[in-house]
């Protein structure tokens, strides 16, 4: 069989090519051409397909990303920043903490087990290439309305291919989200995020140096899994027949192999014998030669026939389009190949040398002694095509503002304000998911100090001194739709300050920012305010964006999901006996901290009592969130709190019930003169935090509010077998229970 | 001089660390033992790690049921020396033949973590004696084929000979029959945990201290133990 090679594309001049069918456009066609000075051979018009697609250029979201680097705020801790595999920052003692999130929402949908199992796998890799170890994952995951005939069966395979593939890699699951809103029917979003530790003089870098360096491919043999999936999935729309069809686009996951992988790279990273190393996922071979060689300024040439094949009838293209799972690329100097070989025969892996870095500037890659492709690697990595897309305000936005929820009928009497709170516990977004999570490994490794249902997940790093970490995901697409400068706000300010309930000090960003289509100019806008809300966000709190990732084309038909940036908030503690629980302990006082109003749009209440959608989402007031941080710390350092938990969905009414049901006790609340009950229940103001404090401990406490001008209202005392507000409802914590808890095993069996 | 307990690492092991953890909080030395190395190191007692040992394929611990290490476990298990299977571990000695019977998938087919109340139902093995008798302990359950299975005349005898070390109780998680946590060989030595007693060492990280009590009394069954 004869391949297309550089020799035949040369000859043939301009030759037209079919790349409309693999996504690209004319007028990138035409640079390609103007690139290369010949057209592309087959091989090299797939590799540009897959590397300038939305999902690998960032074409259409990287003008407005840059603003996450210029607002910036100064940091001494950021130790790699944006544009790696994932950034990396100082946690002292030198130790150094790498996290990131990322989508898998389009092959989850497709193929929910292996869709989800291998976006967890992705995200480890991802860890893995600055050098850590990987020590915990985190999952945000929405789904269509929870009795919705495709969620039953997209949940069940997607929570079970995240825990399949995680807990057999020994990861403890520490965290995240479940949301259920009909936007996300045909689209369910799958966030895996992952966080790794590492000695600070340990990081790794990806750049292919030094002329004569042996390029090493590490772990599973490729295969014709996951051909297009960059491209053909995740960056385009599914129309109505979409899904199904394009199964074989979706990777398929093997955690053993991969476990295998990580101990071998950190065994390798140890005793210092990779020079570069990146992972292989997204675009596999394609994004994983050009991007190391144009990191190193240099060249690389490729023998692709020596790729260890599963299919040996695979072409070039496929090869290098692959996204088989479980791989990694390292550059290593020939002095050093036969110990990395060595290594990885001790760990089962298979590693073979696939050619070496030259000083050409040129990636050649050759097929069986014919040159398919070469191109200059920076071209394809960097250089891409970026789009100024057109935006529009929503049209419909104006409207949605003003259907304000003020008008909706309210629960008033004792009677219906018991039924409301009754009902809002048991609403899928607002119930327990123990169902979910419970599918997980939260124990392995042995250093989870905190895990769901707490606000955050928290890790021990040091056993000697305590050191730790606590990170949060949050976000809250109902709001960004009503505002998404705001409502990305609101998800920033909420992660953050479920970090700090925990008594841990909020340091770092990462951000999964899922959206619709970026050609519709609505959804652009949207995009562009979420950004910069985000950016703005993270400039005032102090807390730099370290990575991150865009997620287009979540749609179903031209019908885009509710804007969902997912925000990932990473924070650290000095000593994590020092961490706060949310469940109430066995007595104290309960104060509520921060500043109730009536904030009702894209409520809980609103959707979960009336299906309702409108008005503006709460106030965000960043300088009240790093009031309440300062003060959390400080109370947790200080040993003054018993208990913290965050209000956000549901209001004051859901962290009671939920400190209450944790804790396994009581609680009897008295609102303020005059307080409107079902407001202050139900409200969902920012910048709010329920704590529960020893007695004696209170006016200590009270004191640092006062020196943060934190305003706080004591609503009463932990103790009881009841969730009593004095005049409103008195409900057995048993009833509680069972409508909290009875929601998704009904739901999902 | 301390007890030196040797835990092994096959290629998946995952709850290995934690093991060694456990160990030494109980008084103990772990020593760290390889998959491929069939010489011992002379321990005193091994702990066969929680963990997916090859991935689970073909059945959950039917590969490392060969791994050369095993052969001399599978010897030493048989001169006395104490063993102790947790969860994975579990399915290795019973794939080993070491223990009878079989850890199968889970009734309701998901696999499940929680902190699971059980009782100790004997003190007369090499890994129960320092509890108190019937003891309840909270000590955490994760795992997908974690329901214990054995015919009839197998669960009369171990019933019979009070060879059932641990018991569910308060709900049984994976539908094991007989409520079976975990038994023990006849001699006592040997003894299979389906939940993770090494999980519950530090209540800053699990959900008690319970599950210290195994690892100490081994330690306290190696000293009245003649060298």
């Amino acid at each position: 069989m004869t391949h297309d090679t550089v020799e035949i594309a040369a000859k043939e001049g301009h030759l037209e090519q079919p790349y409309a069918e693999l996504g690209l456009k004319t007028d990138e066609y035409d640079k390609i051409v103007g690139i290369l000075g010949r057209r592309p051979t087959a091989t090299e018009l797939a590799m540009y397909s897959i590397m300038w697609s939305e999902h690998c250029s960032y074409k259409s979201s990287k003008v407005h990303l840059r603003q996450f680097g210029d607002k910036a705020p100064a940091s001494d801790r950021m130790l790699v920043g944006m544009g790696a595999n994932a950034g990396v920052v100082d946690i002292g003692d030198g130790l150094a903490v790498t996290f990131k999130v990322e989508s898998h929402n389009h092959p989850s949908f497709v193929e929910p087990y292996q869709g989800a199992a291998t976006g967890v796998g992705g995200i480890v890799r991802d860890i893995l290439t600055m050098g850590a170890r990987p020590i915990a994952v985190m999952d945000s995951l929405r789904f269509g309305d929870a009795d919705a005939p495709d969620t039953a069966r997209a949940l069940p395979g997607i929570v079970a291919g995240i825990g399949g593939y995680g807990n057999c890699l020994g990861l403890p699951n520490i965290g995240g989200e479940l949301v259920f809103d009909p936007t996300y029917a045909g689209n369910p979003l799958v966030n895996a995020l992952c966080v790794g530790v590492m000695p600070v003089n340990r990081i790794q870098h990806s750049a292919a140096e030094g002329t004569g360096n042996v390029v090493v491919l590490l772990g599973a043999k490729t295969g014709r899994d996951g051909i297009g999936g960059v491209s053909v999935l995740a960056s385009a729309t599914f129309d109505s027949v979409g899904g199904p069809a394009r199964r074989p686009s979706v990777q398929v996951g093997d955690p053993f192999t991969e476990k295998l992988l990580i101990e071998c790279c950190l065994e390798l990273f140890d005793q210092e014998l990779v020079t570069g190393i990146q992972d292989l996922g997204g675009a596999g071979l394609t994004c994983a030669t050009t991007e190391t060689a144009a990191a190193g300024r240099s060249g690389m040439h490729v023998e692709l026939h020596r790729v260890p094949l599963r299919e040996a009838s695979m072409e070039p293209p496929e090869i290098l389009a692959s996204e088989s799972q479980e791989r990694m690329l390292a550059i290593v100097t020939p002095a050093a190949l036969p110990a990395v070989l060595s290594i990885a025969a001790k760990w089962e892996v298979d590693a073979t040398a696939i050619g070496e870095v030259t000083d050409t500037g040129r990636l050649v890659i050759d097929w069986h002694g014919e040159t398919v492709v070469d191109v200059p690697p920076a071209s394809l990595a960097d250089e891409g095509p970026v789009y100024e897309r057109p935006m529009r305000r929503p049209a419909d936005l104006d409207l949605l503002q003003a259907t304000d929820p003020s008008t909706l009928p309210r629960p008033s009497s004792a009677v219906e304000l018991r039924a409301t709170l009754l009902k809002m516990v048991a609403s899928p977004n607002l119930c327990d998911k123990t169902w979910v999570t419970e599918q997980y490994d939260r124990y392995v490794q042995g250093s989870t100090v905190l895990a769901q249902p707490e606000d955050s997940g928290m890790i021990r790093l040091d056993e000697d001194s305590g050191l730790g970490i606590a990170i949060s995901t949050d976000g809250n697409g109902r709001h960004t739709r009503l505002d998404p400068y705001a409502g990305a706000q609101l998800a920033l300010a909420e992660a953050y300050r479920n970090v700090a309930v925990t008594g841990a000090t909020p340091i770092a960003v990462t951000n999964c920012l899922n959206f619709g289509s970026p050609e519709d100019p609505e959804v652009m806008w949207q995009f562009a305010e979420a950004v910069r809300g985000l950016a703005d966000g993270c400039r005032t709190l102090g807390t730099p964006v370290t990575g991150g990732n865009v997620s287009f084309y979540n749609s179903t038909g031209l019908a885009p999901i509710n804007p969902t940036p997912v925000v990932g908030v990473l924070g650290v503690i000095d000593d994590v006996t020092r961490r706060v629980p949310m469940g109430f302990p066995a007595a104290g006082r309960i104060l509520l901290l921060g500043e109730t109003a009536e904030e009702f749009g894209g409520s809980e209440w609103a959707w979960v009592q009336h299906r309702h959608l409108g008005g503006r989402p709460p106030v965000v007031d960043l300088s009240r969130e790093q009031a309440l941080a300062s003060v959390l710390a400080e109370g947790a350092r200080r040993g003054l709190l018993g208990a913290a938990h965050d209000l956000s969905d549901g209001g004051l009414a859901q962290v009671l019930v939920e400190s209450c049901l944790r804790g396994r006790v009581g609680a009897r609340i008295t609102l303020p003169d005059g307080a409107d009950p079902f407001v202050w229940l139900f409200s969902e103001s920012a910048g709010r935090v329920v704590v529960a404090v020893p007695q004696g401990a209170g006016s200590t406490f009270t004191d640092l509010c006062v020196g943060a001008r934190l305003p706080w209202t004591a609503i009463g005392e932990a103790g009881g077998e009841s969730l009593a507000v004095a005049g409103v409802l008195d409900v057995p914590l048993a009833e509680l229970r069972t409508a909290h808890e009875g929601t998704l095993p009904s739901l999902f069996g | 001089m301390t007890a030196r307990v040797g835990v092994v690492t096959f290629p998946g092991s995952l709850d290995d660390r934690d093991a060694a953890r456990a160990v030494r909080r109980a008084g103990g030395e772990p020593v760290a033992l390889w998959h491929a190395d069939g010489d011992l190191h002379g321990v005193d007692a091994v702990v066969l790690p929680g963990g997916f040992s090859y991935g689970d394929y073909l059945r959950c611990g039917a590969i490392a049921r060969f791994a050369p290490v095993m052969g001399s476990v599978i010897s030493a298990a048989g001169d006395g020396l104490p063993v102790l299977g947790i969860c994975n571990g579990f399915q290795i000695l019973c794939e080993s033949h070491l223990l009878p019977g079989a850890l199968t998938r889970n009734r309701h087919l998901h696999f499940r973590n929680r902190d699971q109340r059980l009782r100790v139902e004997t003190t007369a093995t090499a890994w129960t004696g320092g509890f108190a008798e019937r003891a309840l302990i909270t000590v955490p359950v994760k795992n997908g084929e974690g329901c214990y299975v054995a015919d009839s005349a197998t669960l009369q005898r171990l019933e019979a000979d009070r060879r059932i070390v641990a018991r569910y109780v308060e709900g049984n998680p994976n539908g094991s029959l007989h409520d079976i946590a975990g038994i023990a060989n006849d001699r006592g030595n040997v003894v299979g945990l389906m939940p993770h007693p090494e999980h519950a060492v530090d209540p800053l990280t699990g959900p008690s201290e319970d599950g210290l009590a195994f690892f100490a009394s081994v330690l306290r069954h190696l000293v009245g133990t003649p060298a």
